[in-house]
């Protein structure tokens, strides 16, 4: 099914400030048509994201997440992103065993200057989020439903 | 509180694909707001005041602005709350112009995509704090990293404006490309005449410092206070005691060192001054060719040295520099001709780069100004340029225009018919781009007034016959094969972006584009500031540039240095870390991950906590990310500011 036929899926990004944020202006002001399921979450950078956001955003619902940040070495942090890639690498491995398809979930670099490149990457990962449908509810007893348990225990955090 | 949402319909930027007055409307139905409205052009007077009105008659408490980017418009607004008696941080922005009205056609999806994005915005806003910036103390010296036209303007005007300037400069000598080249267009003045003065303005300035044969080794620090260690190579040669008098030049026996300064195409020696104009003049040894130091035998430099200068035994050193904001004027370098194989370069000697050929023409040149061809010394009669060569051509990954190398062929055929009236000029082009003051002019006067015969096509190959060059080309415009038999052929190389131009963007931590020319803040409005504060280009480092742009540039850069450093306190930004004493439990996570050592452990009433020193804190937000309690949250982005617009999204 073409992402522009049927219903939108809810598909979360998170956009570091400088970088993709500001790629995906740069594809607005070039007028590069995208599919509108997107909706965008602007941060400092992708180090401020807590896999945890994702996770709790999978559980309310979101049929897709999708992480973009400054090309590495890059960062306007200098390393941020360095940070974000171990914990979102870590994450990936983690989302099957929590009943997520970790095709839901996609992390990438796009630079200020990349509106082209934006537009693809949302472009295929609309895609991709169609293909699947949308995300299965989760019943009480899930591993994901024990995540939700244990979200807010200073351990887990 | 009560909060206020403005839809802009900027024109019908917004309006003509978003439902505005809908979007407001629903509005409406979000918690704790009380008054939503569609405006024509929210950042206009008119819209502003409109904003300030409403906040009075209101009583609102935030204000919740659908535009364009906060990237564009974000500092306006929060002018504007100001001015109405609010917390400038009280303040949110939905982005539903480059996000959605002009990337999107469907009203219907729009319409809805916008109203949730106001909704996440609403939600954020509900839990944002009244934020205070603090101030802090400014180092008023800067640096200016590269000393070509425009570096050596920057410097200058800085100078001039009574800051101390350190001026770091890789090659020996200052002066850049521009030192090398014979003449410049449209006037055909001499370039060291008119960059020579400004250069011995560097070496006399009372407030510049200049650190030649020196590279940017690391930089810390933020706006106002950069920590910049400086790697001053080995000169082999102490630059106090050296006069710059000659003598090792003439006595040294490698006499066959290849010529940086002449592009290779003459030779040097191993110990030597670039060139006779060069600032500082001091000799500096080259390691790879020096007999001394690749096998410990000669030394003759030092024996004949009258102030005993030469230091073999030199090793690099590092200087930290203490500056308030930095200048990257790294230049650009030439397109490696050799990747065109059909035209030769590299493996026939008389086919050239635009660049040896401005040597070549020069009279402080290999040649003395007369124009030999490398091979066997001849001149030449006629010549064959070509342009292009790593410009607008996709297949190699340099699409775009160069800009200046239109310019130079058009000025160099003048040149070559000056040295030689009997020669002919052939110029192979795409498309000729002089769009400069007096440039199209120029061009004209090349084709017409010196004969210079332009042919509109592309070079297919070179072939060498009887000791000439067969250059193949088409003629697009009379739609024809042509050859033309050629002594020389001169390769119109593009600009790229100067080697190690990466690493220096990421020890700035300024951004840059695919092809490693610095990204400006705003390719419109903000053409010499970058993303990072403090940080400002000028010159091609930036996107190939030719003189006065270059000049331009750099005029510009100081203009913001000037107008940066006529405060003697910064306004520190409050969207910092803070950390709640009660939840940290001193593990030190927050403090290893911090890329700027912003947060450093204290003794709290007998117990390890972590502090966050404010003005050091970039608002990166990793230490949040890491920290395993949540005790530390970066102001503006808050867990529970995500959350609640993950949550506004899902629910």
């Amino acid at each position: 099914m073409s992402v522009n036929e049927g219903k939108e899926l809810r598909i979360i990004g998170f956009l570091c400030n400088w970088c993709s944020y500001a790629g995906a202006d740069t594809a607005g002001v070039g007028r590069f048509a995208q599919p509108t399921d997107l909706r965008i979450v602007r941060l400092p950078c992708t180090g401020r994201i807590n896999p945890l956001f994702i996770v709790r955003a999978f559980m309310n619902g979101a049929d897709g997440v999708l992480v973009s940040g400054c090309h590495p070495r890059d960062c306007h942090y200098s390393e941020g992103n360095f940070y974000a890639r171990r914990r979102l690498e870590v994450l990936k491995a983690l989302l099957p065993v929590i009943g997520v398809d970790p095709g839901r979930f996609e992390y990438t670099w796009v630079s200020a200057s990349e509106g082209q490149r934006w537009r693809s990457v949302v472009t295929s990962f609309t895609e991709q989020v169609h293909a699947l449908g949308p995300m299965p509810g989760f019943k009480s007893g899930t591993s994901l439903d024990m995540c939700l348990c244990h979200l807010d225990q200073p351990q887990v955090r | 509180m009560n909060i206020g949402v403005f839809v802009c319909h900027c024109g019908s930027n917004i309006a003509g694909t978003v439902d505005t007055e809908a979007v407001a409307k629903a509005a409406l139905g979000f918690r704790e707001v009380v008054f939503a409205t569609d405006t024509m052009y929210a950042c206009s007077e008119p819209g502003q005041a409109g904003i300030v009105d409403a906040i009075k008659e209101y009583d609102l408490d935030g204000v919740v602005v659908a535009s364009c980017t906060p990237r564009m418009h974000e500092a306006t607004f929060r002018r504007t709350l100001e001015r109405a008696g609010l917390n400038k941080y009280m303040f949110e922005m939905a982005n539903i112009r480059e996000h959605v009205s002009w990337v999107g056609k469907d009203k219907e999806a729009n319409t809805r995509k916008a109203g949730e994005l106001v909704h996440m915005a609403v939600e954020k806003l509900r839990r944002n704090d009244y934020l205070q910036a603090g101030e802090f103390e400014i180092n008023k010296r800067v640096m200016v990293i590269g000393g070509g036209v425009a570096g050596i303007q920057a410097a200058l005007d800085c100078a001039d404006g009574g800051l101390e300037v350190i001026l770091v400069e890789r090659e020996p000598s200052i002066g850049g490309k521009m030192s090398k080249l014979d003449k410049t267009f449209p006037t055909v003045d001499c370039s060291s005449c008119i960059l020579g003065p400004k250069m011995v303005d560097v070496a006399q300035h009372p407030n510049i410092t200049l650190y030649t044969l020196s590279e940017v080794d690391s930089v810390k620090g933020f706006v106002g206070n950069f920590d910049v260690t400086v790697r001053r190579k080995a000169a082999y040669v102490d630059w106090d005691a050296c006069t710059g008098c000659g003598e090792c030049t003439t006595k040294c026996p490698s006499k066959k060192t290849p010529d940086r300064f002449n592009e290779f195409i003459g030779t040097t020696t191993a110990i030597n001054i670039p060139f006779p104009q060069a600032i500082p003049k001091k000799a500096s040894i080259n390691a790879d060719a020096c007999i001394k130091l690749t096998k410990g035998k000669c030394g003759v430099c030092a024996k004949v040295c009258p102030t005993e200068a030469i230091r073999f035994d030199q090793q690099d050193e590092l200087v930290t520099e203490q500056v308030g904001a930095i200048i990257a004027a790294t230049g650009y370098d030439l397109f490696d001709f050799t990747k065109y194989g059909e035209y030769g370069g590299g493996r026939y000697p008389d086919v050239i780069t635009s660049m040896q050929y401005e040597r070549l023409l020069s009279a402080s040149g290999p040649t003395e100004g007369h124009i030999k061809r490398p091979s066997d010394g001849a001149e030449p009669k006629d010549i064959v340029f070509i342009q292009c060569v790593g410009s607008r051509d996709k297949s190699i990954g340099r699409p775009y225009c160069s800009g200046f190398c239109c310019m130079y062929t058009a000025k160099q055929t003048i040149l070559t018919k000056d040295h030689m009236p009997d020669s002919q000029s052939y110029v192979f082009y795409m498309d000729i781009r002089a769009p400069g003051k007096n440039y199209d002019e120029f061009t004209r006067r090349a084709m017409e007034e010196y004969g210079a015969r332009y042919i509109r096509g592309r070079v297919s190959a070179i072939q060498p016959k009887n000791g000439r060059y067969l250059v193949k080309g088409a003629d697009t415009l009379l739609g024809q094969q042509v050859e033309i038999e050629a002594d020389l052929v001169v390769l119109a190389v593009g600009a790229e972006a100067a080697k190690g131009a990466g690493e220096l963007a990421e020890k700035l931590r300024i951004s840059y584009d695919p092809y490693g020319f610095f990204l400006e803040g705003h390719p419109k409005l903000k053409p010499v500031e970058t993303n990072t504060a403090g940080i400002y280009l000028a010159g091609s480092c930036q996107g190939p540039k030719d003189i006065p742009s270059s000049v331009a540039q750099g005029d510009a850069a100081a203009a913001k240095v000037l107008a940066l450093f006529s405060k003697d306190k910064l306004a520190s930004d409050p969207q910092v870390s803070g950390v709640k004493l009660v939840r940290c439990i001193g593990c030190g996570k927050c403090e290893s991950v911090c890329p700027f050592g912003a947060i450093e452990m204290i003794d709290f009433r007998g117990m390890t906590k972590a502090s966050v020193i404010e003005t050091v804190c970039q608002g990166c937000g990793v230490c949040t990310a890491a920290c395993p309690q949540g005790a530390i949250q970066l102001s503006h982005f808050t867990d529970n500011q995500i959350l609640a617009e993950v949550n506004t999204l899902c629910l």
